[in-house]
């Protein structure tokens, strides 16, 4: 039993071209950051991470997480948050109603469910936002509900995609610190994959491109 | 873990494709049969010609295919023509969105209700020889010529373009958004060209491949409609399908055999119009191709946008005079002729009908909601099953949906009659509802398949790596989102179904009444108060569904501004 996401002999190719080739074990509270140019395969390695791989493409090894095999399994069934560049919270829901859509059924009692969701806004810096609309907040409120959505959800494993892509330069600065931060305090394995180098260092983490080549080994901490 | 279960969806589109196939096809073979001679509980056992030589006896026959064939592609011609120009002249510009906004509501008008206020508008009697009596005129009394009904069918088309253009105008918007329009007519104005003529080579083509099918479905509904023509046609001789009604509903039962061979010539005469449609499709490509070659600008379009415009304007005027003219007629008391308002308004007209009035409009919001219930729920069934199981619709796919529309109703309903009729299933509110579906379920997955398959994949993965289940996800995430865009498909399904004739009259045997089946009824008596009454009736109910279907999402999302302005 190893804790931590393990992609092993993850080699995944469309035809003959080789576009993903990794071999990689990342440690809870560690961040990999997968670093490369659009059509370099890093949407496919999120896609096959997740388990809604595109047709066509042939995967090869396994994703292990926590020590369990993900083969087969659907998204919903697999326990890796999921972050975007579009924060994506529901429309048609409150801050709270998409926070309380996160957490876990097993919690129970809406006293323990609602101190759960005050708990996770007040981490976020919105206390008090749980009745208000999605749309009437500013870029970086939402980009942070959209992280404690993602985190409430109880995730053994984090995708970041291009999270900060969408941000202006004081606001992305801001929002990696409170996302990696989040991610140490957690005390979960996160890959991030970007383009932006600037970012992948940020991360503190190894930085690779999806076949496996080595930009930057990981600071030491 | 999820639990595996088993789940009928993936059967949802063959379920969908059954019910709309099976009918066309059995009601076919329906007809058929005793178009050549069998209908064995009118003692028809034998095949024989017999019913083609009665057809071919009937003195009227040739005046009322031809009647049926000029009408029919001269309504189409026209509506096509009026769509284009109203495009070519005005789209990308604001202009473009107040003709919009006035043609887009007379979709819901059903067709029976605008042929009824276009005729009270241009009858001898009607507001427009009011208004120009006696003064202009010199009538004191209704002139006695022949408007409506008039023996070219210039009535009845225009009554049928009144209607035709708006469903055209919409379905090309639609096919509007996935073409770089602007783009393309700007670029062909910087070299010289004319806005329309920029727009009819450029934009036009690429977007004729796209509406083809909707053109096909006018083409063929305007050769064969049965209300409209009841209302606005010439009689002696009627279109073919108004007669070929006629026999059927004559007392002489001998006649079915005639009216079946009648109706198995309708759908040989919709073969030929498409196809002579087709060919006509491919002289414009040649035209508009020599015409390219040639490089004519074609600049100065000025007039013809102004008559664009005005075409547009005076379409959306005399349909909107016309539920006007039903209105005041339903309220009016004393009324002389050159009077333009009656002498006394009163509830009276309205009043002496409450009692079947109530209940007629409670079978219709039956029929009507139970038809749409159903083919929504197979609607979202199929397009829920393409989006979990990876499913693509196919061109073919489409052709299916169209077929019901195509296929001319007074051919297969008269073969789904004749089988009805052998099984004892006629007359029953339930099998009126089926017929129903068969035509309300086209219009309800063209109108919610785009909004649906737009949607934004991403939430549905967001949601599922927060741990929620398919169904979790469709019953919480994405209806809740296609609020919407659901009930206003559900809106057009209502109005589709409330508007229909011929499954009501011919499924339901005169002993399921709907709005339209009394409306229609009632033209041949030619009491104006009454007709207000029951054809305002059937106006205002799909409009109420199409209200509470804009009212109810604004509603409930009054406080979520990322749900306004979508679908």
């Amino acid at each position: 039993m190893t804790d931590g996401l393990r992609l092993e002999h993850l080699k995944i190719t469309l035809g003959d071209r080789r576009l993903v080739d990794l071999d990689e074990c990342i440690a809870p509270g560690e961040i990999l950051s997968v670093m490369g140019p659009s059509g370099s395969g890093k949407s496919t390695l999120l896609s096959v991470l997740i388990g809604r791989p595109d047709p066509g493409f042939a995967v090869a090894g396994r994703v292990l997480l926590d020590g369990r095999d993900l083969s087969g399994l659907g998204p919903q069934a697999r326990r890796i948050g999921l972050l975007f560049q579009d924060d994506l919270l529901f429309p048609h829901l409150s801050v709270g109603e998409n926070l309380a859509f996160a957490l876990p059924a097993a919690i129970k009692g809406c006293a323990a469910r609602e101190a759960r969701i005050a708990a996770a806004l007040e981490a976020a810096d919105l206390r008090g936002f749980a009745g208000r609309d999605p749309a009437t907040l500013s870029g970086g409120q939402r980009a942070r509900v959209a992280l404690m959505r993602c985190l409430l959800s109880a995730p053994r494993a984090l995708l970041l995609d291009e999270p900060f892509s969408r941000l202006d330069a004081d606001l992305r600065r801001q929002m990696r610190d409170f996302v990696f931060g989040r991610v140490r305090a957690e005390g979960i394995p996160a890959i991030l994959v970007t383009h932006d180098l600037e970012d992948a260092l940020a991360a503190g983490g190894k930085v690779i491109s999806p076949l496996g080549e080595v930009r930057q080994t990981a600071k030491p901490a | 873990m999820p639990r595996s279960r088993p789940s009928l969806l993936p059967l949802a589109p063959l379920l969908t494709i059954a019910v709309l196939l099976l009918p066309v096809g059995a009601g076919l073979a329906g007809v058929l049969a005793p178009a050549f001679g069998w209908f064995p509980a009118l003692g028809g056992t034998s095949l024989s010609l017999e019913p083609w030589r009665a057809l071919l006896a009937w003195p009227g026959l040739p005046d009322a295919v031809w009647l049926s064939l000029t009408t029919g592609l001269g309504a189409t011609a026209l509506s096509l023509l009026i769509t284009v120009m109203i495009c070519a002249a005005w789209q990308g510009t604001r202009a473009f969105g107040v003709i919009e906004r006035a043609l887009s509501p007379l979709l819901s008008v059903p067709h029976a209700a605008a042929a009824f206020g276009l005729a009270f508008l241009i009858a001898p009697s009607g507001w427009i020889a009011r208004a120009l009596s006696p003064w202009a005129t010199g009538w004191d009394q209704p002139p006695d010529i022949l408007i409506t009904q008039d023996p070219m069918g210039l009535s009845l088309m225009a009554g049928l373009v009144v209607k035709e253009v708006p469903f055209l105008l919409l379905m090309t918007l639609a096919a509007l958004g996935q073409l770089p329009a602007r783009r393309s007519v700007l670029l062909a104005q910087t070299m010289g060209y004319g806005r329309m003529a920029g727009w009819v080579l450029t934009v036009f083509p690429r977007l004729y491949a796209q509406i083809r099918l909707p053109v096909y479905a006018v083409l063929a509904y305007s050769c064969s409609v049965i209300d409209v023509a009841l209302i606005l046609g010439p009689t002696r001789p009627s279109t073919l399908a108004v007669q070929v009604l006629e026999w059927l509903s004559d007392p002489d039962l001998s006649l079915r055999f005639q009216a079946a061979a009648g109706a198995v010539l309708q759908l040989g005469l919709i073969l030929g119009v498409l196809l002579l449609w087709r060919l006509g499709e491919m002289t414009a490509a040649r035209l508009g191709c020599a015409c390219i070659r040639r490089g004519h600008r074609l600049a100065r379009d000025g007039a013809i946008r102004a008559a664009a415009m005005g075409l547009a304007l005076i379409m959306a005027l005399a349909v909107g005079l016309g539920i006007l003219g039903l209105a005041v007629w339903s309220v009016a008391g004393f009324w002389t002729f050159p009077d333009l308002l009656p002498d006394q308004l009163t509830w009276r007209n309205w009043m002496r009908q409450s009692d079947g009035l109530i209940r007629i409009a409670l079978e219709t919001a039956v029929i009507g909601t139970v038809a749409t219930l159903i083919s929504v729920t197979l609607t979202i069934a199929c397009l829920e099953a393409e989006y979990r199981h990876g499913l693509r619709q196919s061109a073919r796919a489409l052709w299916l949906l169209y077929l019901p529309l195509i296929v001319p109703q007074a051919t297969f309903l008269i073969g789904l009659q004749t089988l009805a009729i052998g099984t004892g299933w006629t007359g029953a509110q339930a099998a009126v509802i089926a017929a129903h579906v068969i035509f309300v379920l086209p219009y309800v997955f063209l109108s919610l398949s785009d909004p649906w398959r737009s949607w934004d994949a991403r939430q549905g993965l967001v949601a599922a790596s927060l741990g929620a289940g398919a169904d979790r996800i469709l019953w919480r995430v994405r209806l809740p989102m296609m609020l919407r865009p659901v009930l206003v498909a559900a809106a057009v399904g209502f109005a589709v179904s409330v508007g229909q004739y011929l499954p009501t009259l011919l499924i339901g045997m005169g002993r399921v009444t709907t709005l339209t089946t009394e409306a229609v009824a009632l033209s041949s008596g030619g009491d104006r108060r009454l007709i207000g009454v029951y054809a305002l009736s059937q106006t205002i109910m799909p409009l109420a569904g199409f209200a509470l279907a804009l009212a109810l999402p604004a509603l409930l999302f009054r406080n979520r501004r990322g749900m306004l302005d979508r679908g």
